[in-house]
C-alpha cells in the first residue's frame, strides 16, 4: 500500500509565498478533496506532487522516497483542459499509456507498439473504453467528443496504468450538473476498483463531500493587509469523512495519535 | 440589415469571386486593341491570339536548338529546384523547429542563432553561393533552402512552444521519454502546421526561385523570361507569368488538401 507523506512544504515564486508548512500523510486508497479560494494554490500542489514543479523548502516522500523531480508513470492527472492528444482516437488515447508500459525495443525506438503485443494492449484499452462508456466512440478524434466525453477518456487513459496517485485538478469543472453527477458515479466506481490515492481539487464543496474520504481545505492562516504576498495559504481542515475505508480509519487513527503524543 | 450580415448565396458567391478576374481580363483586352489599333506592330500589350501561337510554339514544338519542347523542359527544371529546396527545408525546420520548440538546452543554445540567420536577407548572399557551390543546380536549391528554413524553423517552434502543457504533462505521467513525446505528441502535431507554413512559404520560394534563374541558367521558367525579355517578348512572358502562377497555385490547393485528408482530427481543432 502506497504511503505519500508531505512534510513542511514552502513554496514561494520571487516575493510571493503561495504555500506554507504544508503537513500531510496519506496512506493507501485514500480520496482527498482539496477545498479552497480561488488562486490560494491548489494547483499548486498539485504541481508539487507531480514533480513538475519543486518546493522551496520541504520534502514529499513518497512509499519513503523523495518524490521524482519530474512527472512519472507512478503518478496519473487528470487536467480540466487538455488532457487529452487531439490527435489520436478514442482507442489510441486509451492505449498510449499501456504501449508504452511495454519496454521493447519497438516501443523505445519507435514509440509504438506492433505485433500481437499490440493486439493485447488494444483489448486492455477497449475493456477501459466499455468502463467508462466510450466504446461507441472508439474511432473518432477527441474534436469531436462533448466535454464529458473527453474528461472520461482522460480518466481511463490515466487509469489503465494503474498509477498510485491520481491527481484530479478540477476535472468537471466545465461539464454541466448532470454531466457531473454521472462523472462522479463514474469516478467513485473506478476508485473503488482500482484502490489508488487519488488528490481531487474542486470548487464544489458539495463534490468534496459527495466523493471525498477526506476532506483537506486550503486557506491562509494569517493575512497581512499591507503585503498581501507575505503568507501562503495551507491545510487548515483536515476532516475525515463518512465513507472512510477501513486502511485509512487505522492510518488516521494512528497519525493522530502520534501527533496528540508528540 | 447592416452589411457584415448579408451573405451571398453560392452561386453569388462564384459569380463575386470571379468578378475581379473578368474585370482584369476585359482591361487587358480594351487596352490591347486600343494599341494595337493605333500601331500594329506594337509589343507592349499584345492580342490574345499572339498567345495562343507563342504558347503553341513554347509547348508542342521541338525547338531548334535542344530538341526540346521548351515550356515543359522549363517547367520541369523549375519545379524540381522548387521541391528539391522545400523538401529539404521542409526536413530541416521540421527537425530543428521540434528540437528547439521541446528541449530547452538547445533553445537555449538555437533559438538566438536562428533568430538572427533568419535575418539575413538571402538574395543578399546568392553571390556567395554562386562563387562557393558554382553555378549548378547546387547553389539555386541552397538558395531555396536559406530562404525558407528559418521562417519553418521558428515558425514551428513557435507552435511546439504554444502545445498545452498538459499535454506534455500527461504525457510522461504515463510513461514517454523525451524521445517518445517527440515522436508521439510532438512530431504528429507539428505536420499539419508544417504544411500550413509551406503554404506560406511559397511564395518567397518562387521569388528566389526565379531570381536565382534570372542570374545564372540555361532552363527553368524564370531563365525563360529573362531570355526573351531582350525581345520583348511580352506574348511569352505574360502567359509564362500566367503559368507559374497556375502552378504556384496548384501547389498551395495541394497542400491545403493534402492537409485535410491526412490530418482529419485537426480540422475541427
Ligand atoms: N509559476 C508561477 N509563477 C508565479 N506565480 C505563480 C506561479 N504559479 C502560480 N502562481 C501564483 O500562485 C497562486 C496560486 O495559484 P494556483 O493556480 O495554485 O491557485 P488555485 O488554488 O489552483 O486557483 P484556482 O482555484 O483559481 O484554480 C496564484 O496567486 C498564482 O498567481
Ligand atoms: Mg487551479
Amino acid at each position: 500500500m502506497s504511503e505519500l507523506v508531505i512534510d513542511n512544504v514552502w513554496q514561494s515564486y520571487d516575493e510571493q509565498v503561495v504555500l506554507e508548512g504544508l503537513h500531510l500523510r496519506v496512506c493507501g486508497p485514500e480520496f482527498c478533496a482539496i477545498v479552497g479560494a480561488s488562486g490560494c494554490g491548489k494547483s499548486t500542489f498539485l504541481r508539487l506532487l507531480l514533480g513538475q514543479e519543486q518546493p522551496s523548502r520541504g520534502r514529499i516522500l513518497l512509499d519513503g522516497e523523495p518524490l521524482p523531480r519530474e512527472p512519472g508513470p507512478d503518478r496519473g492527472v487528470v487536467f480540466q483542459q487538455y488532457s487529452v492528444f487531439p490527435h489520436l482516437t478514442v482507442l489510441e488515447n486509451a492505449m498510449f499509456g499501456l504501449e508504452l508500459q511495454r519496454r521493447r525495443w519497438d516501443v523505445r525506438i519507435g514509440g509504438r507498439l506492433w505485433g500481437r503485443a499490440r493486439g493485447e494492449v488494444r483489448e486492455q484499452a477497449e475493456q477501459a473504453l466499455a468502463q467508462v462508456g466510450l466504446s461507441g466512440a472508439r474511432d473518432k478524434y477527441p474534436a469531436l467528443l462533448s466535454g464529458g466525453m473527453r474528461q472520461r477518456l482522460s480518466l481511463a487513459q490515466s487509469i489503465v496504468t494503474r498509477p498510485k496517485i491520481l491527481l484530479l485538478d478540477e476535472p468537471f469543472g466545465a461539464l454541466d450538473p448532470g454531466v457531473r453527477s454521472d462523472m462522479h458515479e463514474l469516478v467513485l466506481r473506478l476508485w473503488e476498483e482500482h484502490r489508488m490515492c487519488v488528490f481531487l481539487v474542486t470548487h464544489d464543496i458539495a463534490e468534496g463531500f459527495k466523493l471525498g474520504t477526506r476532506l483537506l481545505v486550503f486557506d491562509r492562516l494569517r493575512r497581512d493587509p499591507q503585503a498581501p504576498q507575505a503568507f501562503g495559504a495551507t491545510i487548515t481542515y483536515d476532516l475525515p469523512l463518512r465513507r472512510l475505508t477501513a486502511e485509512g480509519a487505522a492510518a488516521q487513527r494512528r497519525d493522530r495519535s502520534v501527533a496528540a503524543a508528540g | 440589415m447592416r452589411l457584415i450580415n448579408r451573405k451571398p448565396g453560392r452561386s453569388g458567391n462564384l459569380m463575386l469571386a470571379s468578378l475581379p478576374f473578368v474585370l482584369l481580363i476585359a482591361a487587358y483586352l480594351v487596352a490591347s486593341h486600343l494599341r494595337l489599333e493605333a500601331n500594329p506592330g506594337d509589343k507592349l500589350l499584345p492580342a490574345p491570339q499572339s498567345f495562343v501561337a507563342a504558347m503553341q510554339q513554347m509547348a508542342l514544338e521541338a525547338d531548334a536548338r535542344t530538341g526540346q519542347r521548351l515550356l515543359w523542359q522549363d517547367t520541369w527544371a523549375s519545379l524540381r529546384r522548387l521541391l528539391l529546396g522545400l523538401g529539404i527545408s521542409s526536413v530541416i525546420g521540421l527537425g530543428f523547429g521540434v528540437a528547439i520548440g521541446t528541449i530547452p538546452y538547445l533553445r537555449a543554445s538555437l533559438a538566438p542563432f536562428v533568430t538572427v540567420i533568419s535575418m539575413v536577407p538571402p538574395l543578399a548572399i546568392l553571390p556567395v553561393l554562386f562563387i562557393v557551390l558554382g553555378l549548378g543546380e547546387l547553389s539555386k536549391v541552397v538558395l531555396i533552402v536559406i530562404g525558407v528554413a528559418p521562417f519553418l524553423m521558428r515558425d514551428l517552434a513557435l507552435h511546439v512552444e504554444s502545445l498545452p502543457a498538459e499535454q506534455i504533462v500527461k504525457a510522461q505521467t504515463l510513461g514517454a521519454s523525451t524521445w517518445q513525446i517527440v515522436l508521439r505528441i510532438v512530431l504528429p502535431q507539428s505536420l499539419p502546421r508544417l504544411l500550413d507554413a509551406l503554404r506560406l512559404s511559397l511564395g518567397p520560394a518562387w521569388l528566389f526561385l526565379i531570381a536565382a534563374e534570372a542570374i545564372a541558367a540555361t532552363d527553368g521558367l524564370g531563365y525563360r523570361i529573362f531570355l526573351v525579355r531582350r525581345y520583348l517578348a511580352m506574348d511569352i512572358i505574360l502567359p509564362y507569368v500566367v503559368w507559374i502562377t497556375l502552378l504556384a497555385f496548384l501547389l498551395d490547393l495541394l497542400l491545403r488538401l493534402g492537409a485535410r485528408r491526412l490530418f482529419p482530427w485537426s480540422r475541427a481543432r
